[in-house]
């Protein structure tokens, strides 16, 4: 019989705190939202009348389904964006507070720059700079480790797609020198 | 009883060591993604999706929906010992599983977890079995306007039966639709919304979309919240296993409603959540002792659990039949059998006869696998959850990455993903649904050459859509299922008017 208290605990020490200052109202980002939608809405209609949405004999030309879908998505965003206009009940909901943003930078800006990383080193080198700097900076986790797990991690990718599986992944210059 | 030599014919495709192999790979990634925060069925089977590019199409799917019944059950793990709900769905496991767990009754509540998983699907694999070929050749007879009318009604059940907001549903189809629409068009040839833009003539990649959407967008939010948690560890003895057994037929009323709810729900597009809540509060309204639940009742975990594990694996019988999906997961399945160059729906049974009945073996076959492999493993995968998310998190990302530059070999798809993990983020914070979006995107092209087909077949006369009974009636249902949020109020005061005469001659 196992006993209730052998228990698995993993702290958070930088979680962010529920006091945090709020950065954007969840109205903010709604009416935001609901305009790029818009404009996406008018660009995809513009190109689709261009493109021919007429209803010729045979059924309708290549524009007419996304033409007037555009012209409900712009229906729709419009009455998105109306709506949270009118609506002005109590204290703002909040969308992100500051810490939070913080926590979703950290992993957000990380993968920008992997995703710009594989473009010049391939995505072996930038996966293993990724999962190291990663785990160092942000996890703070001892520098030995996150070295082995990252190396271990790309090694591992590497047998199983490029030489068990024949998956072409992006190379770069370092694998060039191993003659891959 | 043809269907039943087919499924021993299905066997014999799958008794292969290869192919066990394969499916043991893939149980165990299944349950990893199911227990890992931030991951769940969707982004798993996403994720993983590449994995399976170089396989033959039958070893691929069995991996893929083995992944699958791993995260299912995986799902469970951390429902009760950490009482996090992996999914949306797992949500109602929570109520009674983490309460056993508290009182030290873990691996009771495991054992009757994937108990009762392994009886919901095996419930939906049967009606898979018997129901899925009837349903194929009955749909054989399909013409284009069918196939649109079938297409109509499956985008209009979301936008009607929907629990999010009306205009957000419609948003994100039509995001859905349009982005399908994006590159070649396959009727005409023409040139659709590219504006000038090489990298778009090849279209916007469903399953790059997914795993943005899930995938990093998934790990976007998990970073945002509180990683901490404390849980419990269990491990599972074959007493307790023998004992949660021989209670079992005790609850076969329990059982056999919550398998029937989740079937039905899972053949209805979106249903998987619904199914769970509603097999947990039928239970609890039909016990004599309604006030045990909620505070550790064992019958608290078993209604929930075979009603989600029903009626997600009887999402697929659309998906197999039709060629629609009935589930998120469903229809990331739908786009790897695009990949490998199988058409989704009724000829998949005429023409792939072995791939589709090794995949309903491999269903029959993964749940039995899997029911023994969580039972023996639980303390090794919820001991995974002490693994520091800053370990996890780049590595989900460079899955990610590769899963999406896999599938078309283009730098340009990574971009991609990380545009649809941003969209999905906000999507997700703002209310708008992911699965209305999904189900367009890989559907909507296929919808759209229908129409076009049916139009070109018929000159140009929409009635073409109310030519036979059949079209007709499936059409009309769309509509009204369509304007059903305006329709429904209406039939409720016709009812209330027709009850109010007869109510005051009563008095």
């Amino acid at each position: 019989m196992p006993t209730p208290d052998a228990e698995i605990i993993v702290e958070d020490p930088t979680a962010p705190a529920d006091n945090s200052l709020p950065v954007v109202a969840t109205r903010t980002v709604d009416m935001i939202t609901s305009l790029l939608l818009l404009a996406l809405a008018a660009l995809f209609c513009f190109d689709n009348w261009r493109t021919g949405i007429a209803w010729e004999a045979d059924g309708p030309q290549p524009g007419y389904f996304p033409f007037y879908l555009g012209l409900i998505l712009a229906g729709a965003s419009l009455y998105g964006l109306v709506s949270s206009l009118l609506t002005r009940t109590g204290p703002a909901h909040v969308f992100l507070t500051r810490d939070q943003l913080r926590r979703v930078m950290q992993v957000f800006v990380p993968t920008l720059l992997f995703c710009l990383l594989t473009q010049w080193l391939g995505l072996y080198l930038a996966s293993f700079l990724l999962i190291a700097g990663f785990m160092r900076l942000i996890g703070r986790i001892a520098l030995w480790k996150s070295l082995l797990t990252a190396f271990l991690f790309a090694i591992t990718m590497f047998v199983t797609f490029d030489i068990a599986f024949d998956v072409i992944i992006p190379k770069g210059p370092l694998e060039g020198a191993f003659g891959y | 009883m043809e269907a039943f030599g087919l499924l021993l014919h299905g066997f014999t495709v799958l008794l292969t060591w290869k192919t066990l192999a394969v499916m043991m790979v893939g149980l165990v990634l299944g349950i990893f993604v199911g227990v890992l925060p931030g991951l769940g069925g969707p982004n798993g089977v996403a994720i993983l999706l590449p994995l399976t590019f170089t396989m033959d199409p039958t070893s691929a799917i069995v991996m893929l929906s083995c992944i699958y019944w791993g995260a299912l059950f995986g799902g469970a793990i951390t429902s009760i010992l950490f009482n996090i709900p992996g999914e949306a769905w797992s949500v109602a496991t929570t109520f009674d599983g983490y309460p056993m767990a508290q009182q030290g009754k873990a691996p009771e509540a495991l054992t009757a977890a994937f108990t009762s998983s392994f009886i919901g699907s095996l419930a939906a694999v049967l009606l898979i079995t018997f129901l899925a070929p009837g349903i194929a050749a009955f749909a054989l007879r399909f013409g284009p306007p069918e196939f649109f009318a079938v297409y109509l009604l499956t985008f209009c059940s979301f936008v009607g039966l929907g629990r999010e907001d009306k205009h957000k549903t419609i948003i994100s189809m039509t995001l859905g639709l349009l982005l399908a629409g994006i590159g070649m068009d396959t009727v005409s040839g023409t040139l659709r919304m590219t504006f000038g833009w090489n990298e778009l003539l090849r279209g916007i990649n469903f399953l790059v979309a997914v795993i943005g959407l899930f995938g990093i967008s998934e790990i976007l939010l998990t970073m945002e919240e509180r990683l901490a948690l404390r849980g419990h560890t269990a491990s599972i003895s074959l007493g307790v296993v023998l004992r949660v057994w021989r209670d079992l037929p005790r609850y076969w009323v329990t059982l056999l409603r919550s398998s029937a709810i989740g079937c039905w729900l899972g053949i209805t597009p979106g249903g998987a959540i619904a199914a769970s809540f509603m097999g947990y509060n039928l239970a609890k309204r039909f016990s004599k002792d309604k006030d045990s639940f909620g505070k550790g009742r064992i019958e608290g975990v078993f209604a929930p659990e075979t009603a989600a594990h029903a009626s997600g694996t009887s999402a697929l019988l659309p998906m197999l039949a039709l060629g629609i999906p009935g589930s998120g997961t469903a229809a990331i399945l739908l786009g790897g059998l695009m990949v490998w160059g199988l058409n989704p729906g009724p000829l998949l049974f005429v023409e792939h006869k072995d791939f589709v009945w090794g995949l309903i073996a491999s269903m029959y076959l993964g749940n039995v696998v899997g029911l023994v492999l969580v039972l023996t493993t639980v303390p090794v995968f919820a001991a995974v959850l002490r693994v520091p998310f800053a370990a996890i998190a780049p590595m989900i990302v460079v899955s990610c990455a590769i899963g999406a530059y896999a599938i078309q070999n283009a730098m340009f798809d990574i971009w991609l993903m990380l545009l649809f993990g941003m969209v999905g983020y906000v999507f997700k914070k703002i209310g708008i649904p992911l699965a209305p979006f999904t189900l367009a995107l890989v559907l909507g092209s296929r919808a759209e050459d229908a129409f076009r087909l049916a139009m070109i077949g018929a000159g140009g006369d929409l009635r073409v859509f109310w030519s036979n009974g059949l079209v007709g009636s499936i059409t009309t249902l769309a509509l009204i299922l369509l304007f059903w949020p305006l329709i429904g109020p209406l039939f409720e005061r016709a009812a209330r008017l027709w009850r109010l005469p007869r109510g005051s001659r009563a008095a």
